[in-house]
């Protein structure tokens, strides 16, 4: 399959598909120096203004703050509780564990919709009203996904006898995970940690139906698109939006990238405790 | 086991606890996997599938016309009246299908040789490069790439004034289901990119050198080899083309039209009017749709290709 | 853990006589307006610093709003609603009485009863807005948000719903509401998405086809609704789309997306603001909508809320709002404060003489089980047109 005219008809197709997914998101980006309020195609005058008027917009700005700080909360309920679950289906076999971990998918593969609604039917059969904390829950059943798939796919991969050789070595359990488990993990629950806290910053489908009056960001935006109000403030926003996401993923890229080292840092480890294997008593 | 027993006996008592507790959960794990399981678990399962729960015995219960009051009687009625032919919901949920099948072929088609050349033909450093370009538009905002095609696709927008520029006529594309189509197949696009991409990755050269080895044209190799070993990962994507395309409704929204209703903008209709029993009721119907497909996907073994 | 229990409408009715009964018997000279209620009183507690409200665009618009903020402390927080039923299951949700979230809602005459019978919404002590006593009769205590001479909040304008037409592309200029049923401008119509719309169909009938019966269009039996979902199926391939919010509608004009649509006033004033030929007929009988500002049950601000009720019905800022929305103010007074902002506005929106223009507009109320015109139960639910509303636009 090597045939240069193939190749060259992939080359050429992947170019188009790539340029097929980033101009729509450059030409929404340029939008936000239009300095006219009618969105028509092309721009004919550009401007900073709208920057500074979105700047200035004080629901915005109280937009962004909540989706921060929701964003802050569920990221570190879905840290504590996805690598309790990842560490418990990665490392142990027990009754269930196929469809706990089938279980855990479901948030994320059932259209967000239905967590929405089933959610929010929910919190009124019990007489939950609407606040930050219907909101965190909401991202949380999915953030806890996110952060439990990138542990469990570090676990498998690295080698389940580094807790062994700890503990032959005579460290307690809190000695292992300080000294053994951490550095394995660790890039595992950065990457996971940044990838839940852009899913959550940007989440509308379910923060639709469990949020009550607050406004995190998106909804700001989809109120304002849907009612044709402020849309060169949301244009701005929208160009915020993009370039905040795409600094948590690329950071998490990059941690990710760099798990070749752990990986044969605790290869290392593995050889030398092997190596050093006194029979066992 | 070799231990310094002095060294032990010497150190802190806590650490003797420590260590008897360690192996306790030592000689039994599966102590262990239940300690660190039940929080997550409960949590999970009193919030995500007790949510659920609930939302399905909703379906069951209607709402008084008025006062929208929800009425706690177990009742079929909300069913009967999506399954019955002269309402148009049967008919959505149809259309809704046609849609999604139709995003996942045009996605599996457009992601194919991108992932091809990314796997296989790509040099390490282009490889990481398109890597990330497909990443990237992925994590940034799915509501502003919606929102960016609503203005491409707006009379005055991108595409009507690229096609006066090749002499073509103006087209009318803004809320149609052409226009969800395009949304669609676009905004799931690097879900189908992904997987595919990791499926081809994992096929061993050697696999296609005893291909040619054998006398298969290029073509043939393509067809009998490596498309059944990339099919995991196809089906792998398609469930995300699938499943989300059927329960979206923030597409219709923007960009949906008169004859483009789908079941997730029907489920959000109904909630906006005070009626949840009936979305609930209609929105069993992706739940299932999905349930179905995503026990068909293991069999194809789409979740070793995620 | 909060139960919502169904109500049979029995004890509902009773409970109402018995409260009729009670508060009649304890306000002893009843009746609209004077009396020596030794409760009255139109100061209001302090402000609470803020303001929730679901309101029909610009109507807490900053040109008059940002004075009231100065001068109470109660900064507003809006949240625009397209249809009714977005303002109904707003105040519904979450437990109902504006969830604890929203303490006002500018309620059409179709979501206002809902809201009452639905518990959504508080009575105000109407003592306590001294415009009220200035109102037009018809708006004191008007049937869909007077309930038992219990007031559920204050009126505050009115206005029909209009035909918007572009005078570059529709050629001769409409006369009525046949060209948006009609194919001659196929493919660039548009109408609200609102169940509601049914009745404009059916007004429309009333004149085409006075053999159906229709006497009013907000009651119509199962084979007048027939009638006018047929119309509007026959309509929808006509139409480029639905709109939900009237900016989807301003959007549509200015893109050339669509010539002719049914909309508000509003809508024609932001297109003519923006310099788009655009001008709108008001083609008589139509229907319309009369709004009342009603306090939550949940409220979490009601000072403020009163405050603002006080603040919009003055004459002044009733005329500001007016030609900002393009609506007619419910306090009379407010006339010749129009004609100073907009010179012969007062006419032009028919406040000097409202009785007859008042007449001819249908307002929007909920479709009822009881018919009052044939005295009988038999007229179709709103759930009836809600589905058939679906089922037109699905």
């Amino acid at each position: 399959m090597t045939g240069r005219g193939a190749r060259i008809s992939f080359a050429v197709w992947s170019a188009l598909v790539i340029a097929f997914l980033w101009i729509p998101l450059v030409l929404i980006a340029l939008y936000a120096f239009n300095s006219s309020s009618i969105q028509g195609w092309p721009i004919t005058s550009w401007t900073l203004h709208w920057f500074s008027v979105a700047w200035h917009n004080q629901e915005a700005r109280d937009a962004f703050w909540l989706s921060v700080k929701v964003a802050l909360i569920a990221t570190t309920i879905a840290l504590v509780l996805g690598t309790m679950a990842a560490a418990a289906v990665a490392r142990f076999r027990f009754f269930g564990r196929e469809a706990v971990s089938f279980l855990l998918v479901l948030p994320l593969a059932l259209p967000g919709i239905l967590t929405g609604i089933a959610l929010s039917t929910s919190f009124t059969f019990v007489g939950l009203t609407p606040s930050i904390w219907t909101i965190v829950i909401g991202h949380a059943t999915f953030c806890v996904v996110i952060v439990y798939n990138n542990v469990v796919a570090r676990l498998r991969r690295s080698s389940p006898s580094l807790i062994e050789a700890s503990q032959d070595l005579g460290a307690d359990g809190w000695q292992t995970f300080r000294f053994v488990l951490w550095p394995v993990l660790s890039t595992a629950l950065v990457a996971g940690g940044l990838l839940a806290f852009a899913l959550s910053f940007d989440e509308v489908i379910v923060t639709v139906f469990t949020a009550g009056a607050q406004e995190t960001l998106p909804i700001f935006i989809l109120d304002n698109i849907e009612r044709g109000q402020q849309l060169p403030v949301v244009n701005v926003v929208a160009f915020f939006v993009i370039v905040i996401t795409v600094i948590p993923v690329a950071l998490a890229q990059r941690v990710m990238r760099d798990t070749g080292l752990i990986r044969r840092g605790g290869a290392q480890v593995t050889e030398t405790v092997e190596a050093a294997e006194i029979p066992a008593v | 086991m070799v231990v310094d027993a002095g060294a032990l006996e010497a150190g802190l008592p806590g650490r003797r606890a420590r260590l008897r507790l360690s192996g306790l959960l030592w000689q039994r794990p599966w102590l262990k996997a239940l300690g660190l399981l039940t929080l997550p678990l409960a949590a999970f399962a009193i919030v995500y599938l007790g949510a659920l729960a609930v939302l399905f015995i909703s379906s069951f219960w209607t709402v008084s016309s008025f006062t929208a009051t929800v009425e706690h009687t177990w009742t079929l009625a909300n069913y009967r009246q999506i399954f019955d032919t002269s309402q148009p919901y049967l008919q959505i949920a149809g259309r809704t299908l046609g849609i999604a099948a139709a995003v996942t072929v045009t996605d599996a088609i457009l992601a194919f040789p991108l992932a091809y050349f990314m796997a296989r033909l790509a040099g390490k450093r282009m490889r990481a490069v398109l890597f990330v370009m497909v990443l990237l538009p992925l994590w940034s905002s799915y509501l502003v790439r919606i929102y960016a095609w609503q203005t491409i696709l707006a009379h005055g927008g991108a595409i009507n004034w690229g096609l006066d520029k090749l002499g073509l006529p103006d087209q009318n594309l803004a809320y149609t289901n052409t226009a969800m189509w395009i949304v669609f197949s676009y905004v799931w696009l690097p879900f189908m990119v992904l997987p595919v991409y990791a499926a081809l990755e994992r096929i061993p050269d050697s696999y296609l050198e005893a291909s040619a080895d054998l006398g298969a044209s290029g073509w043939k190799t393509l067809r009998s080899v490596i498309l059944p070993l990339a099919l995991p990962g196809l089906v792998a994507g398609s469930i995300f083309t699938f499943a989300l395309t059927l329960g979206d409704y923030i597409t219709p929204l923007l960009v949906g039209g008169t004859s483009s209703q789908l079941i997730g903008i029907v489920v959000y209709n109904f909630m906006q009017e005070a009626n949840a029993p009936f979305a609930a009721a209609y929105a069993t119907i992706p739940m299932a749709i999905v349930g179905v497909y995503l026990l068909l996907a293991r069999r194809l073994g789409a979740f070793e290709a995620l | 853990m909060r139960r919502i229990h169904k109500r049979p409408r029995a004890s509902v009715v009773a409970v109402s006589v018995v409260t009729a009964a009670l508060a009649v018997a304890v306000s002893g000279c009843g009746g609209g307006g004077g009396g020596t209620s030794a409760t009255t009183s139109t100061t209001i507690g302090k402000g609470e610093g803020s303001l929730n409200v679901i309101e029909w665009p610009l109507y807490t618009d900053k040109s008059f709003a940002k004075a009231f903020e100065q001068k109470t402390g109660c900064t507003i927080h809006r949240k625009d609603a397209g249809t009714s039923n977005q303002m109904f299951a707003l105040m519904h949700g979450n437990g109902g009485g504006g969830g604890g979230q929203y303490d006002l809602v500018s309620a059409s005459g179709d979501a206002s009863l809902r809201l009452i019978n639905a518990g959504d919404v508080q009575p105000v002590d109407i003592n306590q807005i001294p415009s009220w006593k200035d109102f037009l009769p018809q708006f004191k205590s008007p049937s869909h948000n007077t309930v038992d001479g219990k007031h559920y909040g204050v009126s505050v304008q009115w206005g029909p719903n209009t035909l918007i037409y572009n005078t570059q592309n529709v050629n001769p200029a409409p006369a009525g509401w046949d060209e948006i049923y009609g194919s001659k401008y196929k493919g660039k119509l548009t109408v609200p998405n609102n169940p509601i719309q049914i009745a404009d169909a059916a007004l429309y009938l009333m004149q085409t086809k006075p053999s159906l019966g229709i006497k009013d269009p907000y009651e119509l039996t199962k084979d007048q609704l027939t009638a006018a979902s047929q119309l509007l199926m026959s309509q929808k391939p006509l139409l480029k789309r639905y709109w939900n919010y009237a900016a989807d509608e301003i959007t549509s004009f200015k893109n050339g997306d669509v010539w002719m649509g049914a909309g508000w006033p509003y809508q024609t004033l932001a297109l003519q603001a923006d310099k788009q030929p655009i001008k709108e007929i008001v083609p008589l009988p139509t229907t319309g909508w009369a709004d009342t500002w009603m306090l939550a049950a949940k409220a979490p601000h009601p000072n403020c809320a009163l405050k603002w009720m006080q603040y919009v019905t003055t004459p002044k800022v009733e005329a500001q709002q007016a030609l900002v929305f393009g609506e007619t103010p419910v306090n009379p007074l407010a006339c010749p404060y129009m004609d100073k902002l907009q010179k012969g506005s007062c006419a032009a929106y028919h406040l000097n003489q409202p009785a007859s223009y008042y007449s001819k507009i249908k307002f929007w109320k909920t479709p009822v089980p009881q018919c009052g015109w044939n005295n009988s139960s038999d007229c179709m639910d709103y759930n009836a047109w809600v589905q058939a509303w679906t089922k037109i636009t699905g």
